[in-house]
This record gives structure tokens, sequence and C-alpha cells, in this order.
């Protein structure tokens, strides 16, 4: 547990001082969020429509760069080796690594979802207790596979293609999920979205549970 | 099993023809084309199955690092990607005169291409990443966490002779399958050999020089 969070510490303060993540995050966010709005170039009456899906899909895309980038520090430097020399469990690495991805994704969303309500005319004020706890499931299951994932991308050769090839569709269900309860929360509330929601909810614990247990054998030498 | 299995492969491949085609009753609503079903149908179960052989063999690896379980994982999910195009072939075929289009993104149908997916990536990891214990242990932590976004297929048939044929058709499609995975866990252990004899006669040669 100490170890978890000392990794914690130590991805925060790296991210920090080079905030290498964070504006490639910031940019790209904001970047995928016109995109996804201008090829769409929906009515006024529409936009609200595709809120959704174009703030789920931005966050998708861009949550896996910012993520990729925080594997490929590990790796450049050795500095995994380090870590796993320390005497710390490979699970409680895991589960730091799982925080800090946590955080940066949670920057990412704060990027990506007022720009998609922005652009789109949605009004999340008045649904935003709902909104963040679809939000905050969405974010943790993304964050536990792609934190496992990225550990196994970032050791194989042609890494920029394989993570999202490995991610994407394994995130499929997660971002079904999280489409459909973000569409049955802006149309009236958490209550609306009990199905979607627990769909997000079991496949935070499984991939959360899977990652934990397996990122043992990812990184062992 | 390897001498065993084309005889019987053939016999329940000809014998599924034969129900399919002479025996079993033509649907009333969907007509002809539904006899697609019985080969449709079965493929997705041989698909099922190899991808929870994937997953089993997988964790047996992670276990206790037994050559021939990652070998199967990797034969099997070969095979269960094939059979998953096989699904994903024969549905549209159906799908265009009785639904009047090619694909809707009905759950089934979603379910069965994000699967391929996932496998495909997973022959993916083991293309890039090279003949490595790291990458068989990458390619089981893939496998197991695959099977994890299976959900369950519910097949109901009605008519016996429909069911006769569907159960035909799945046999002849598994033994399929089973020969297919140890033709390609053969071809696995003997690349495994060649390999291995080409480094022995690299160090003699070495040393002879």
């Amino acid at each position: 547990m100490r170890g978890a969070l000392a990794i914690f510490a130590k991805d925060l303060r790296i991210e920090w001082r080079t905030r290498e993540s964070l504006a490639s995050v910031f940019v790209l966010g904001v970047l995928l969020v016109v995109v996804l709005t201008v090829a769409h170039d929906p009515t006024p009456e529409a936009a609200p429509a595709l809120a959704p899906a174009v703030l789920w899909v931005s966050f998708v895309f861009t949550g896996l760069a910012g993520i990729q980038r925080g594997f490929l520090l590990e790796r450049e430097n050795d500095c995994l080796a380090g870590l796993l020399t320390a005497p710390v469990d490979p699970a409680d690495i895991y589960a730091g690594k799982l925080a800090a991805n946590v955080v940066l994704l949670a920057v990412t969303q704060a990027v990506v979802v007022p720009l998609a309500g922005l652009f789109l005319h949605a009004d999340l004020w008045p649904v935003l207790p709902g909104l963040l706890a679809v939000l905050l499931l969405g974010n943790l299951g993304f964050a536990a596979l792609s934190t496992l994932f990225a550990a196994v991308a970032a050791r194989t050769r042609a890494r920029e293609t394989l993570l999202p090839l490995l991610l994407l569709p394994l995130a499929l269900p997660l971002l079904i999920g999280a489409v459909q309860a973000t569409q049955a929360v802006l149309a009236g509330g958490l209550g609306a979205a009990r199905e979607a929601v627990a769909v997000l909810v079991a496949f935070d614990v499984i991939f959360a549970v899977a990652g934990w247990l397996l990122f043992a054998y990812v990184v062992r030498d | 099993m390897r001498r065993s299995l084309p005889p019987l492969v053939c016999a329940s491949v000809l014998a599924a023809l034969w129900l399919v085609f002479m025996v079993v009753p033509t649907e009333r609503e969907m007509g002809i084309v539904q006899r697609i079903f019985y080969f449709h149908v079965a493929s997705a179960w041989v698909a099922f199955l190899g991808f929870f052989l994937v997953a089993g063999a997988s964790a047996v690896y992670l276990w206790n690092g037994a050559r021939a379980a990652d070998r199967l994982a990797e034969a099997a999910a070969e095979v269960g990607v094939l059979f998953c195009t096989l699904v994903l072939v024969t549905g549209p075929i159906w799908a265009r005169p009785v639904w009047g289009v090619w694909w809707t993104w009905d759950p089934r149908l979603t379910m069965t291409v994000i699967l391929w997916a996932i496998y495909a990536g997973y022959l993916m990891l083991r293309a890039f990443g090279g003949e490595d214990e790291a990458v068989r242990r990458y390619a089981a932590v893939l496998g197991i966490v695959g099977v994890l976004d299976i959900p369950l297929i519910m097949v109901s048939v009605v008519d016996p002779w429909m069911r006769a044929g569907l159960a035909v058709s799945a046999l002849a499609l598994v033994l399929l399958a089973a020969w297919l995975i140890a033709l390609r866990m053969r071809t696995a252990r003997l690349g495994e050999e060649v390999a291995a004899l080409r480094r022995e006669a690299l160090a003699r040669g070495g040393e002879a020089a």
C-alpha cells in the first residue's frame, strides 16, 4: 500500500515537472472535440444528441495518447527495471500507476467534457452530479485496462500501433456503456441509466481485479 | 489424434451437408437462405470454444509455463479468428435477403465483431512480438482478459430436424477445428525445433571455424 502511494506520488511529480502529457492531452483533447464536431457539422437542434459520443470518443483517444507516454517514459530510462528491484509488490506498482492514470484521465475529461458541452449546446450544469458519476466510472474502467496494456505494448516492437489495436476492442463495451449512460443522464438523470451504469460498474470491477492480478506477469523479467 | 481426425472431419462434414441441404425443412419465413444458419451458428460456437480454449491454455501457461499450453493458446486463437471470420461472412449473406441490410448493430453482431477485433489484436501481438518468452506471457494475459469480454450466446432452435442439423454441423466444425488446432500446434512445435537446430548448427559451425 505504501509502495503504491509512493509510485502514485512519483508519477504525478514527474508529470508535474515535465507537464508533457498534460500539454499533449490538453491540445489533443481540444483538437479531437473540434474535429469530431466539425466532421458532423450538426444543426443546432441535433447537436446536443451528439455530445455523449463526441465526448467519449475524444476522451478515449486523448487518454490513450496520454497513458502511452507515461509508460514510454518508464521504459526510456529503464525505470521499470529499477521499480522491479525495489521491494514493492507488482500489484502495488499497478495500483500506483492506475491511480496516477486516473488523475491524468480526469484532467483529460476536464478538458474534453466542458468543450463538448459548449460546442454541441448540451447543458451539463443541471445534470452535473450524475454526469460526474458516469465520468468517474468510465475513467476507472479505461484506466484499469490501459494501465495493464500500456505496460504490455511499451515492451514490444511496434508499440505505438499495438496499444490502440489491443485496447480499443477491449474497451468498446465500456465505451458503449458510457455513451448510453451519458445519454440517459443528459435526458433525465442517473435513474434512467441504471442498466448502462451496471455495465460500467461490472467492467470497472472485472478489469481492475484482472489488471491487479495479471500485472505481475507483464512486468516480470 | 492427427491421423484419426481427417476421416472423422470428412465424414461429419458430409453428414452435415447432407442433413442441411437434403433433410432439414425449409424455414417458412426466410426460405432457403436460412440453411446457412447451421454453419453460421455452429461457426459461432466453435469460435467461442476457441476463445475459451485460448483463455484456459493461457491461464495454464501463466501458472506453470508449459510450452504446449502456449502453443495450444496460439493455435486456438488462430482457428477461433478463422471461425469468427466465417460467422461475420455468413451472417450478412443471411441478413441481406431477410433483413434487407448487410449489417445491423444488434448486440450479438456487435459482440462478434468486437471479439474478432480482440483476437485479431492477439494475433498481431504475437506477430509483432516475435519469439520471446515475455511476448508469450503478454499474449497469455491478453488471452485471459479477452475472454472476460465474452457474453453468453443463446440460441433457440425449434424443429427437431433443425436441431439435429445444427448439432451435426456443430460437431463437424468442432472436429475440423480440433484438426486445425492439432496441425497448427505441430507446426509451431516443428518451428521451434528448427530454430533450436539452427542455433545448434550455428554454434557447431562457430566451433569448427
